[in-house]
């Protein structure tokens, strides 16, 4: 099994061997006279306008966090979905209000974002 | 699942169930915000009572586990369990005292605080009960999340943020370890719930994976508990969060720490090859001890003193791990108690005296206490003495039972070491003492009026620290009985 | 042919990388994504575990540090943009009033 994968190993071990080649051969062999021009970031792109790391509202981090919770909560469902035949086949209508009873504690922190003005852009 | 099953839950469910009512009260109700302190304190209490007096009434910690049964098995009710429960909320409820006229003089009320307290609470809860790694892992995640957003909840204040990310950074860093060793146990025993893996330590301690497995949980719990080697968050943390924050996580979230090494750490030792563990232990409790004892002597500010003096105390708990015998483990149990009144009963004089500014933080503003502030500063010594263990306190008798423990395993020079440790930490607890006594003040000036729920929680776990040194008796057999 | 091994040499490296991204980077996001590193590490070992063992609560365990690792990361991001407000930077050797 392993060792059917010994041409790839190959493969890449030509592959970084070869690139670093390339790479420190210009530098090796290459002429060098830098110039102010030269050593610009982009030397024959736009003028650079203003700072990269230019600051973006609060608001977008405020929205990615609530998204980030709200949208891993749901990966308790699927699976709670996809079994629930079976399950409740077993078990009876516990199966069914367990997960009421996690929605709830969900829904009332949902509730909270969104009176506290968790969603309001403005 | 039954009914009467719920009756067994009750102080998860009320805690649980308690958060959600105090969320939509403060979303829905705007003259509701007064009450949400006092809302906070009486589900606390009423969990407290309920578990201390139900502690023999159920079957000790250990329902049949049926498949489909309560949580489907995956927490324990009475016993042990309760006892903790009743700790952990009890001392929560004194910390509530604490917090309440505190968090109005520094001009940050909200209703959060109570919310994220009472959610930490019950992720002590779930530590304390779970008998299944997710659990553990979750109780822990739901303490600690809750911590590092309170230990930040003066957000204007730079100390309180600093306190907050060293907290988060380093206590998500331990989590990551403690998840990695899970994986490891999981692997290797082949199941989540703890009585399989129980079932077949004595055959899984020879796999290096496993014991590479307990050593990554233990790393994880070992910065939990603030203990050398990975200790070097608390001070910063407890010195920077508010004060009535370090109140809890140093007391309850200690205790709830320990549950967690307890409830592993016990089976393992029993059936596996002590020796690993007990010199790993003794080494841990020896460094935490004497670390703790001398560095607190340098530290000028009071909280950062507790904060190393609480090290010290991780160190003398640790002992009673190290001593892998039944006495060694109610020792702790009972050292816990103790530990978490006396501290609670510090930093609540200390929230009590200080000011917005950050008076009476240092050591040094304490000079003269004992005649602006007689009854505090009375109170104070005695919570001074007590943490450096002289009778007839409850300090006294917490390190008295672990030495015990100690000497009985045959490891007298952990508790030499540990008699050592207490005799340096003398030093600086009565430095603050004759700060108070026999020291002039340089400032005479009234201090402001000392809040009244404040005073009620340092009477409160004056009178516990005081009545556990007179009669330990009780408590010590309370415990024996459970484990 | 067992694969077993190699997953856990896998993840084992993954989990140091974090380690050493803790312990040597200044920035707190990437200390704080050198931790989710270490979590996902541990995720990867569950869920080889979990297929190689057939048995499922590894990777249930996992949905939950999944879960966890989210809410962390709400409250970690919002302690870092409010230490950010403050004091305008997020290199943690910048944030030492408290001796670190």
């Amino acid at each position: 099994m392993i060792e059917s994968y010994i041409p790839i190993f190959l493969v890449f071990g030509f592959a970084i061997l070869f690139s670093l080649a390339v790479v420190f051969s210009s530098s090796l062999f290459g002429p060098q006279r830098p110039n102010a021009e030269k050593m610009t970031t982009y030397e024959s792109g736009v003028k650079p306008i203003g700072l990269a790391n230019e600051r973006v509202s609060v608001k977008y981090y405020l929205v990615a966090m609530l998204f980030i919770i709200f949208d891993l909560e749901v990966i308790f469902v699927y699976p709670w979905a996809v079994k629930f035949k079976s399950l409740y086949a077993q078990q009876g209508i516990q199966v069914f209000w367990a997960m009421i009873v996690f929605l709830t504690v969900f829904e009332v922190g949902f509730l909270y974002a969104f009176k506290k003005g968790g969603f309001k852009w403005d | 699942m039954e009914m009467k099953d719920l009756f067994y839950a009750m102080p998860l469910l009320i805690v649980g169930g308690g958060i959600l009512l105090i969320l939509l009260i403060d979303m829905f109700f705007k003259g509701g915000k007064k009450i949400i302190p006092a809302l906070t304190f009486f589900i606390l209490l009423g969990t407290a009572y309920y578990s201390l007096f139900t502690i023999n009434q159920l079957p000790i910690g250990l329902m049949p586990v049926s498949e489909f049964g309560l949580f489907y098995g995956m927490l324990s009710f009475g016993g042990k369990a309760h006892l903790f429960y009743f700790l952990f909320n009890f001392g929560s409820a004194i910390a509530v005292l604490i917090a309440n006229d505190y968090l109005k003089k520094i001009e940050t009320e909200y209703s959060e605080y109570y919310i994220l307290l009472l959610s930490s609470v019950l992720g002590m809860m779930l530590i304390a009960g779970s008998r299944n790694l997710v659990m553990i892992f979750i109780g822990l995640e739901q303490m600690s999340i809750s911590f590092y957003a309170l230990a930040g909840y003066r957000r204007k204040n730079i100390l309180s943020n600093e306190a907050a990310l060293k907290y988060f950074l380093l206590g998500s860093f331990a989590t990551g370890f403690l998840i990695y060793g899970m994986a490891f146990i999981f692997g290797t025993a082949q199941s989540m719930m703890l009585i399989d893996i129980f079932s077949q330590t004595s055959v899984l301690v020879k796999n290096p994976l496993f014991m590479i497995g307990i050593l990554l949980f233990l790393i994880g719990f070992t910065f939990k508990i603030a203990a050398v080697p990975f200790h070097m968050w608390a001070p910063d943390v407890y010195e920077g969060s508010p004060t009535s924050v370090t109140a809890l996580m140093a007391t309850v979230g200690k205790a709830a720490a320990f549950s967690a090494i307890l409830l592993i750490f016990v089976s393992v030792a029993k059936m596996g090859p002590n020796s690993v563990f007990s010199s790993m232990f003794s080494v841990v409790a020896v460094l935490s001890m004497l670390y703790g004892s001398i560095a607190a002597i340098a530290q000028k500010d009071i909280k950062r003193m507790l904060a190393y003096s609480s090290i010290a105390h991780a160190g003398y708990m640790t002992i009673g791990l190290a001593a892998v015998n039944p006495s060694g483990i109610a020792g702790i149990i009972f050292y816990l108690v103790a530990y978490t009144f006396m501290n609670l009963g510090a930093f609540g004089i200390i929230a009590l005296l200080e000011s917005k500014e950050g008076k009476f933080l240092s050591i040094e503003d304490y000079k003269g206490l004992g005649t602006r502030q007689p009854f505090l500063a009375a109170s104070l010594a005695i919570i001074m003495f007590a943490l450096s263990g002289i009778p007839p306190f409850a300090g006294f008798f917490g390190k008295y039972y672990i030495f015990l423990a100690a000497i009985q395993s045959g490891d007298t020079w952990l508790a030499l070491v540990g008699v050592l440790s207490s005799v340096i930490s003398v030093y600086f607890y009565l430095r603050v003492v004759v700060y108070m006594y026999f020291s002039k003040s340089d400032d005479e000036s009234a201090i402001l009026e000392i809040s009244q729920t404040g005073l009620l929680a340092v009477i409160a776990s004056l009178v516990l620290v005081i009545a556990f040194g007179l009669a330990p008796g009780s408590l010590i057999r309370l415990i024996s009985g459970l484990i | 042919m067992n694969l077993l091994p190699f997953y856990l040499i896998v993840s084992a490296f993954m989990f140091f990388t974090g380690v050493i991204g803790v312990m040597t980077r200044r920035n707190a996001i990437i200390v704080f994504m050198s931790i989710e590193l270490m979590l996902n590490s541990a995720n990867l070992t569950f869920v080889a575990f979990s297929s190689f063992l057939g048995n499922v609560s590894g990777q249930v365990f996992v949905f939950f540090v999944m879960a966890v690792a989210a809410a962390e990361a709400a409250v970690g991001l919002a302690i870092i943009i409010s230490i950010y407000r403050n004091k305008m930077t997020a290199n943690i050797d910048e944030i030492n009033i408290l001796k670190w």
